[in-house]
């Protein structure tokens, strides 16, 4: 895998030499994730998040798996088992509250991840099925953490499953068949919510399966890194064991102490009030709002408000899903040779607005659909487009980078080379 | 300088021969491993009875209407459990027996309440493999020695519920009760 320096695995141990020739998985963990895997020595702690977002996955996957125990997927049983978890079950509520709370850790870290990757050119050649793969990841994260919403069949559940099933009602022709199909009837029920459960139980593994992916397409290349300058030598590289184990670990530790304040302090911070009264099909509540990691593309849906050739209900359902699919083809739309955004004056500027941008749509997707909101989430959405689809090929024809290093390791040495010589060694004539 | 030159030689040759960086490095993976070990008390004691099972752990029983020689089954920690109002007969039959020839030998006294001897209370779930034993129901068969009878694996019971013939190791086990008056009985 990757550079031919890369150490190799050798088992001194017999037994581990008899093992390695019968189910080589030290070997696969070694290359992987060992010594075995050269990482450039540059990297920053944005490089923690992909690590972080496994973490996440895994620890979701646990907790989940615990609560299904004690979750009864029913319409008259839903509401009532989570109370059970909440009061009866030994510890109940320090494991529901880690997994509603390990769902936003996992969306935080992973944004930070994208838009680390949107940042350093990650998604450019040679890594574009890496991104691809990630946007996958991203679409199947979404769907899991919607339907896990819809599980513990309270207000904002059943509201909020009639409303994004309803986003398919806006399909022309086929879109109430549709709608009916998701939902097993006109209204979400049993079968939503059994089907839901189902589904909300396999997809984490789908995901850990696409994640394999993902990191299979990442190690061919091997890791980017914060100069977008392609790996050279091995003066360029470090073995991911102990460096980056190290690094992340650090990085796995502040993740906890954030986890852990938000579950012990802040349980229901992320929370909505109204999923704790049961759901109530004749009742909607007033004010409707997703998660708050839908908050984005809850706006940029709600922004459209009046018909143009097509119902505007369309327009916002078609204008959400592109806003997501649209990333797939950002290889394609941003071509500028140089990878790293600390490199490119310009487009640094319009990273920054881009991300206000989507704080800002972020913001108006959890405040109520009223004035000034719905005209700010407008013109953000417009933004978000055009920065896409205008901004970043104008960006690639006519803006002038700064010059880059010539490797990583002369980025990292600035020129003085006695910074990294050993002691007592001369440092070599190079760079 | 001068100061970089001792703390490095301080690292190499700590007094104990260990260096700041490997208790550094103990440190940071002997920490979390005991987190994680902690962790783990949620994790397994959460399949542990909940509070809404142990709260069904004590019942009140009204035995007012058992007549003598009458059994009824009620339910305790969602296993059966006997109550049986002994003829004097049976209690008879009961003392009768040599208690060294038994294969867990209690007398009916031990198993009872003093006074109450009449009142045998025992759990409805034979010690071989927890089948209900028949007896306690009207007309059901009661076995040789006039207790109870395991169709499962016949194993047999005598009038103090003791364990006489068959492959069950132990009597039929008497939980923790008390008469809270005359007519009524707590168990648990």
């Amino acid at each position: 895998m990757s550079f031919p320096w890369a150490e190799k695995y050798a088992p001194k141990h017999p037994f581990m030499r008899w093992i390695d020739q019968r189910l080589p998985l030290p070997r696969l963990a070694y290359g992987a994730v060992g010594g075995g895997y050269p990482v450039p020595r540059n990297l920053n702690y944005f490089w923690n998040f992909g690590v972080l977002a496994g973490l996440a996955l895994a620890l979701q996957i646990v907790t989940g798996i615990i609560l299904a125990m004690h979750y009864q997927a029913g319409d008259a049983t839903a509401f009532n088992s989570v109370e059970h978890i909440m009061r009866d079950v030994n510890q109940g509520w320090f494991l529901r509250y880690a997994h509603a709370n390990g769902a936003s850790m996992f969306f935080i870290v992973t944004y930070i991840h994208i838009f680390r990757g949107l940042y350093y050119g990650s998604y450019k050649a040679p890594r574009e099925m890496v991104w691809m793969l990630g946007l996958v990841i991203f679409l199947l994260m979404m769907a899991t953490a919607f339907m896990g919403y819809v599980l513990p069949w309270g207000q904002m559940s059943f509201w909020g499953a009639k409303v994004i099933t309803g986003l398919f009602g806006a399909i022309p022709l086929v879109g109430d068949p549709i709608q009916h199909w998701l939902l097993g009837g006109y209204a979400p029920d049993q079968p939503t919510l059994t089907r839901f459960f189902s589904l909300h139980y396999l997809l984490p593994f789908v995901i850990a399966g696409v994640i394999i992916l993902h990191i299979w397409a990442l190690h061919i290349p091997g890791s980017g890194n914060p100069t977008g300058v392609d790996v050279k030598s091995p003066q360029d590289t470090l073995p991911f064991h102990p460096y980056y184990t190290a690094k992340d670990g650090f990085g796995v530790g502040i993740f906890f102490l954030v986890f852990a304040l938000l579950v012990f302090f802040m349980p229901n911070a992320f929370g909505h009030a109204d999923n704790y009264i049961a759901a109530n099909p004749l009742s909607t509540p007033a004010e409707i709002v997703p998660e708050w990691y839908f908050w984005p593309f809850y706006a940029i849906l709600r922004s459209f408000t009046a018909d143009f050739i097509l119902p505007a209900k369309l327009w916002g359902v078609l204008a959400m899903f592109s806003s997501i699919l649209l990333l797939f083809f950002l290889p394609w739309l941003d071509k500028s040779p140089v990878r790293s955004g600390s490199y490119r004056p310009t487009f640094k500027i319009f990273f920054g607005i881009l991300i206000a941008d989507v704080l800002v749509l972020g913001y108006c997707g959890g405040s109520r659909p009223e004035e000034p909101y719905l005209m700010i989430s407008q013109l953000a959405t417009a933004y978000y487009f055009i920065h896409f689809l205008v901004v970043l090929p104008l960006l690639s024809m006519f803006e002038k980078t700064r010059p880059l290093p010539n490797s990583i390791s002369e980025s990292v040495l600035h020129g003085e080379e006695a910074e990294a010589a050993p002691i007592g060694v001369t440092p070599a004539t190079a760079a | 300088m001068a100061a970089v030159e001792h703390s490095e030689h301080m690292d190499a040759h700590g007094e104990d021969g260990m260096r700041r960086r490997d208790f550094l490095n103990i440190g940071a993976v002997a920490f979390p491993a005991a987190g994680a070990v902690a962790l783990l008390y949620p994790l397994i004691n959460q399949m542990n009875p909940s509070a809404d099972i142990l709260a069904l752990a004590q019942i009140d029983v009204d035995i007012s209407h058992i007549q003598p020689g009458q059994a009824i089954k009620t339910i305790w920690r969602k296993q059966p459990v006997f109550l049986r109002n002994l003829t004097p007969h049976e209690i008879q039959e009961a003392n009768a027996v040599d208690i060294s020839t038994l294969r867990d030998p209690q007398t009916l006294a031990e198993r009872t309440k003093p006074g109450k001897m009449n009142w045998l209370i025992t759990m409805g779930v034979c010690t071989h493999l927890g089948c209900v034993p028949l007896g306690a129901g009207e007309g059901e068969p009661r076995g040789p020695y006039g207790g109870y009878f395991c169709p499962c694996h016949g194993s047999m019971y005598d009038t103090a519920a003791r364990i006489r013939q068959g492959p069950a190791p132990l009597n039929l086990q008497v939980p923790d009760y008390e008469f809270t008056s005359p007519t009524a009985v707590r168990i648990g």
